[in-house]
């Protein structure tokens, strides 16, 4: 909503109050203003002047040389370029040193060798936006229509000298989408009293009734609807002051009748139609819900069709508006219109909304209308639209208004105890402040003993519980004034969940491990998720998504972290170590199944300290290493295991799926060197698990365990078996064979080469043997060394390497 | 004899002040001082000296043997120090090169933001619920007084699944989600930290999908005055000491009254400046007293509880905290961007 000072000063004394000042007090009161917009903007130098000659400039087509009188002793010459320039107008001129906006100045100028001591200026040259120009003036110089003298400010006659506060209206203040709304809230805030037309309207002898009847089918639909008719009226273009209030509102004049229409509009809130009565087609105003499929031309000239849902407006046997929404063409208001039927209605909000919606047609109107409008109010705006026609367009008003429906409803009482407002806001308002606030908002209300009832008037439909009485009082009291106190309530501990306590673990683990933690979208597109995933992983698809980029959810999070990997890699910025913690989302009953996963990429250098010659790639070990140090942070060290897997789209020698006991929770491995090449990634690894498995796992609590009272010993032993026998298996018979004495068993060596057969590999380990009853003598050693290296030997036909 | 001892001791000690090796040194203890050495000579030859002359030359002898050995001692000892310096100054190292780098990640700036304010509500006693990203209709809008056709649905266009499911728009659904669980049994305090989504084209200062950080407290005699508090020391822990905070109304389905919070501007100290658009003031996050609407759906007694509800944007708070000029920054996860938030 934008309002114009000088419009708002016809109703409010906003005298002292500059319009940044009244901008702070209005936001404050609770409506922000969004920006104070001066009219003018840094013009100076603009005068009216009288075109007394005009010729053709003998060296250009295009080009007028004018003599114009600017109210200075001698006319001055000025060369004009546009096409509607003609002797006699009243014109605006930049002078000479004039300035307009964007800094421009108006110097003297020579054209095709003819002197120009000015420019005569089109609207747009002054600032005013192409959309807001009628459309007379869209392509030529402004020309004035009323008795103006040379050498005044133009800016004055244009309104240019006003300054606009954009009002960001929050859904409930649809109240103060009206000019006679703003009133009231600027009156409140300021504790002002306020004027508020009073339309003196003189009606013709001439009865509506003879000239149209209206019939609603539904009250429901459309509570109050009447129509006034007025004769004889001349169509031309709006005098200069309704065309100001017009544009300081941001709405282009069109002709008289219409721009009256849309004044009121603003000024009352009441969305009015005037409708061509000679081409209304009948007698008869019928509303009613329309039939599934029937059809209309709306001003726009589109064919619209209309369903059961939306309620139009009928001369009895078709369509000429959509309630609300839009006018038809056919009924419209032309330039030899002499008849105006003027509608003022209450229609259902609902139904403007849903036509609105499906038919895709927001207006000034229609915004109102769904937002609710003063139900009282209706028949006072049709007396002010047919009152300013009359005056405007010369009209004649017939006597009556042919209706259906109650002009006005009750207001509602709701109640409120100054106890209770204070006990919300903590505040001590005192039974004196309360009823001053009312007062100031011009509520009426009793008051019996601190509780009040509050006659609310229809105009603010927003108030309708005790609570809404509560925001009024403490908005106009000041929120400023409300203390700062620490809550009063029992006192409870603050505290996390152990999930989240162990999630917090987790990211300071990863972190400390050299990854960095990422957020990506989790909207994504099927193709993304067919890229790293067969067709048997369904997702949850968006019914309206705004592209194909982000239309369902995603099930796994490593498409977009190597998103992130290829941008980084774009960039030169090919060390990478990242990692998420995200939902992932996969088809459930009522609502989709989502599971906090954990993802990893890692490509590039992991470590790299170059003057001591110190660089490691990342690779599998580097990943492995990272998820085999968090199994040791949450309990399952000895339940984490990895083995040999084939996924779609990773290498098929190096990936391993990740096991929770004897559940599967995820996978880790290299991207296939395809993937690598189509993705322009070098070597990359990449992980994800289901996070809540890990951080759920079932775990026993730390305990303390006896720290070592004997020596232990230590026996190295190296195995050549053969190279497809992996070292895992060959640990696990060791220990199991080992037996109990058997406490640690670490690989040392992986060997393949010179000394050993095609096909064979070493593996050493060192086992280390401890009793901890007792040192442990050289036979007990003996005895489950001997049973591992025959166990090995056994199984895998190791034999010991010299 | 005399005279003999003297010259031997005068000779020895020039040696030993020239030997410069540890060899040398052992050579010249042998020469002098050895089993066959001139000294242990004369020991032996002192026989045939008189009684009176005898002691006499034994404590020279012995004199001049302990000055022998002080001063070759002193010398291994001078010779071993400059050993032990020659390996030190051998073993100089240039301090100025770079050391070995720790390998160390960090948090995301939006984890690290939802942090410290998880931790600052924690402190004044709240707990962190979390919810799901895909919402029923009823938990995201009926159940916050947004019932089908409500006008302030527009306010929060969305990205629905089924006509019953969407992406939610806030994590205020925790709210009526939690209270639920409580049959109308209080107090209420929770913090709800998550991801929302909705529908907006991507640019400098809109996202699809951003974090929110709604918070609820409802009990007895919960007031606005105790929003204010909780939102001033959350206001100057966050931004600093010297904030104010002001309240303006405002509107929100889910609570009456409604407010919007600004702190002082923290760039300009409130006088104006671009940061607050010339105002002193930054809008901070929205909130208000819950509606009764939302207290009743979930089972508890508007007329015995009240309750204050606040939402804010982490988003936002890193913005205007780490100055932050584009929203995209946070989704792209340059690493050059992520690693700016290394240090406290
Ligand atoms: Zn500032």
């Amino acid at each position: 909503m934008l309002v114009s000072m000088n419009w708002l000063k016809q109703y409010v004394d906003l005298d002292s109050y500059s319009a940044n000042e009244l901008a702070d007090l209005i936001t404050k009161g609770g409506i922000e203003v969004e920006t104070v917009e001066q009219l003018n903007k840094g013009i100076s130098g603009v005068v009216i002047g009288h075109v007394l000659e005009c010729q053709q400039h003998p060296d250009a087509d295009k080009l007028n040389i004018c003599k114009v009188e600017i109210g200075e002793e001698e006319p001055v010459q000025i060369i004009c370029g546009a096409p509607n320039i003609a002797r006699g107008q009243y014109v605006a001129v930049a002078k000479v040193g004039a300035v307009l906006p964007g800094n421009f100045k108006i110097k003297k100028a020579k054209l095709r060798g003819e002197a120009s001591h000015g420019m005569i200026c089109s609207l747009q040259e002054l600032g005013i936006e192409s959309k807001l120009v009628a459309k007379e003036y869209a392509d030529g110089i402004f020309v004035f229509s009323e008795n103006v003298t040379p050498g005044e400010d133009a800016l004055e006659y244009l309104n240019l000298h006003d300054e606009v506060l954009e009002l960001g209206l929050t859904p409930n203040r649809a109240d103060a989408m009206n000019m006679i709304g703003v009133a009231y809230e600027v009156g409140a805030v300021l504790n002002r009293s306020i004027d508020l037309p009073s339309p003196e309207l003189v009606r013709s002898d001439e009865d509506v009734e003879d000239y149209v009847s209206v019939r609603v089918e539904n009250e429901e639909d459309n509570p109050y609807y009447g129509a006034t008719v007025i004769k004889d009226v001349t169509i031309k273009p709006s005098p200069q002051w309704l065309v100001n209030r017009l544009v300081s509102a941001g709405i282009r004049p069109i002709n008289n009748v219409v721009d009256i229409t849309n004044y009121v509009l603003l000024e009352y809130g009441q969305p009015l139609h005037a409708f061509d009565y000679d081409r209304f087609g009948s007698k008869e105003v019928v509303i009613r819900r329309a039939t599934d499929g029937e059809k209309m031309i709306t001003l726009d000239d589109v064919e619209r069709t209309l369903s059961s849902e939306h309620l139009v407006i009928t001369n009895g046997s078709k369509p000429v508006a959509v309630a609300g929404v839009m006018g038809g063409a056919d009924s419209e208001v032309k330039e030899d219109t002499k008849t105006i039927l003027l509608e003022a209605a209450y229609f259902n909000s609902k139904l403007v909304r849903k036509a609105s919606k499906d038919l895709g047609l927001r207006s000034d109107s229609s915004a109102r209308f769904e937002k609710g409008i003063d139900r009282n109010r209706v028949v006072g705006a049709s007396e002010r639209a047919a009152q300013l026609i009359q005056e405007i367009a010369g009209g004649t008003v017939l006597k009556g208004i042919a209706e259906q429906g109650a002009r006005t409803i009750e207001a509602l009482d709701v109640s409120i105890e100054v106890n209770r407002i204070n006990q919300v806001l903590g505040t001590e308002i005192t039974e004196t402040e309360v009823a001053a606030i009312f007062e100031r908002l011009q509520f009426s209300y009793q008051n019996f003993g601190g509780t009040f009832t509050v006659q609310v008037p229809p105009r603010r439909p927003d108030i309708t519980i005790s609570e809404d009485l509560i925001e009024e009082v403490g908005r106009l009291y000041g929120y400023d004034n409300v203390p700062a106190t620490l809550p009063m309530t029992e006192s409870t501990p603050g505290q996390l969940s152990e999930y989240q306590v162990k999630r917090r673990h987790l990211r300071r683990t990863l972190e400390g491990a050299g990854l960095y933690q990422t957020v990506t979208y989790s909207l994504t597109s099927p193709s993304k998720r067919l890229f790293f995933s067969d067709e048997s992983v369904e997702a949850v698809r968006l019914a309206m998504p705004m592209s194909e980029e982000r239309s369902e959810l995603r099930t796994s999070l490593i498409p977009h972290l190597l998103e992130v990997a290829q941008y980084n890699r774009n960039r030169q910025l090919e060390n990478i170590a990242f990692y998420e913690t995200a939902s992932v989302f996969l088809p459930g009953d009522e609502l989709p199944i989502e599971q906090e996963h954990l993802a990893g990429v890692v490509s590039g250098l992991w470590q790299e300290h170059l003057w001591q010659k110190e660089k490691k790639a990342a690779d599998f070990f580097v990943v492995k290493g990272i998820l085999e140090e968090l199994a040791v942070e949450f309990g399952v060290e000895d339940r984490l295991t990895f083995a040999r897997a084939e996924e779609p789209k990773l290498h098929p020698g190096r990936t391993a799926a990740v096991y929770l006991d004897e559940e599967l929770i995820g996978y880790i491995g290299q991207l296939h060197p395809e993937v690598e090449k189509e993705l322009d990634l070098s070597e990359t690894y990449v992980f994800e698990i289901n996070l809540e498995k890990l951080l759920q796992a079932d775990v026993a609590h730390l305990k303390y365990k006896k720290l070592p009272r004997f020596p232990s010993v230590t026996r190295d032993v190296a195995l050549v078996v053969n190279e497809s026998l992996e070292a895992g298996e060959v640990k696990r018979v060791i220990k199991e064979a080992g037996g109990s004495k058997l406490v640690e068993i670490q690989l040392f060596d992986v060997y393949q080469g010179e000394h050993l057969d095609e096909g064979q590999k070493s593996l050493a380990f060192s086992l280390r043997y401890y009793n901890p009853e007792q040192t442990l003598t050289e036979e007990e050693v003996k005895k489950a060394h001997d049973r591992v290296l025959k166990a090995v030997e056994e199984q895998f036909g190791a034999a010991l390497r010299q | 004899m005399q005279e003999r001892l003297q010259a031997l001791k005068e000779e020895a000690l020039s040696e030993i002040q020239q030997a410069s090796s540890m060899k040398e040194v052992q050579d010249i203890k042998v020469k002098f001082l050895g089993k066959k050495g001139p000294i242990t000579e004369i020991s032996k030859g002192m026989g045939k000296l008189s009684k009176e002359e005898r002691p006499k030359m034994g404590q020279l002898v012995n004199e001049i043997r302990n000055a022998i050995s002080d001063q070759l001692e002193e010398k291994i000892a001078r010779l071993e120090k400059a050993a032990v310096e020659e390996r030190l100054k051998k073993e100089t190292i240039d301090v100025s090169l770079p050391g070995r780098p720790v390998k160390r990640g960090n948090h995301h700036p939006l984890t690290r933001v939802i942090e410290e304010i998880e931790d600052l509500f924690l402190g004044m006693g709240f707990s962190i619920a979390e919810g799901p990203e895909v919402e029923t209709d009823y938990y995201n809008f009926e159940a916050l007084n947004l019932p089908k056709d409500h006008p302030a649905r527009d306010m929060q266009d969305s990205f629905y699944i089924t006509e019953e499911t969407l992406l939610r728009t806030h994590t205020s659904p925790m709210q009526a989600r939690t209270m639920e669980k409580l049959n109308g049994e209080g107090p209420v305090k929770i913090i709800v930290p998550g991801k929302v989504y909705r529908r907006d084209t991507d640019d400098a200062t809109h996202s699809h999908q951003f974090m929110q950080i709604e918070g609820l407290m409802v009990g007895e005699n919960v007031r606005m005055s105790d929003l204010k508090g909780v939102l001033q020391s959350f206001a100057k822990k966050m931004f600093g000491e010297e904030r104010e905070i002001r309240l303006r109304p405002s509107f929100f389905p889910f609570t009456e009254p409604s407010v919007e919070m600004d702190i002082s501007c923290f760039n300009c100290g409130g006088d104006g400046c671009s940061v607050c658009k010339g105002t002193g003031w930054i809008e901070i996050l929205g909130g208000g007293m819950v509606h009764p609407n939302v207290l009743r759906m979930s089972g508890f007694d508007p007329e015995k509880v009240t309750g204050f509800a606040f939402g804010m944007g982490p988003e936002r708070i890193a913005m205007l905290k780490y100055g932050i000029d584009d929203i995209r920054h946070f989704y792209t996860n340059d690493s050059r961007f992520i690693k700016q938030f290394n240090s406290l």
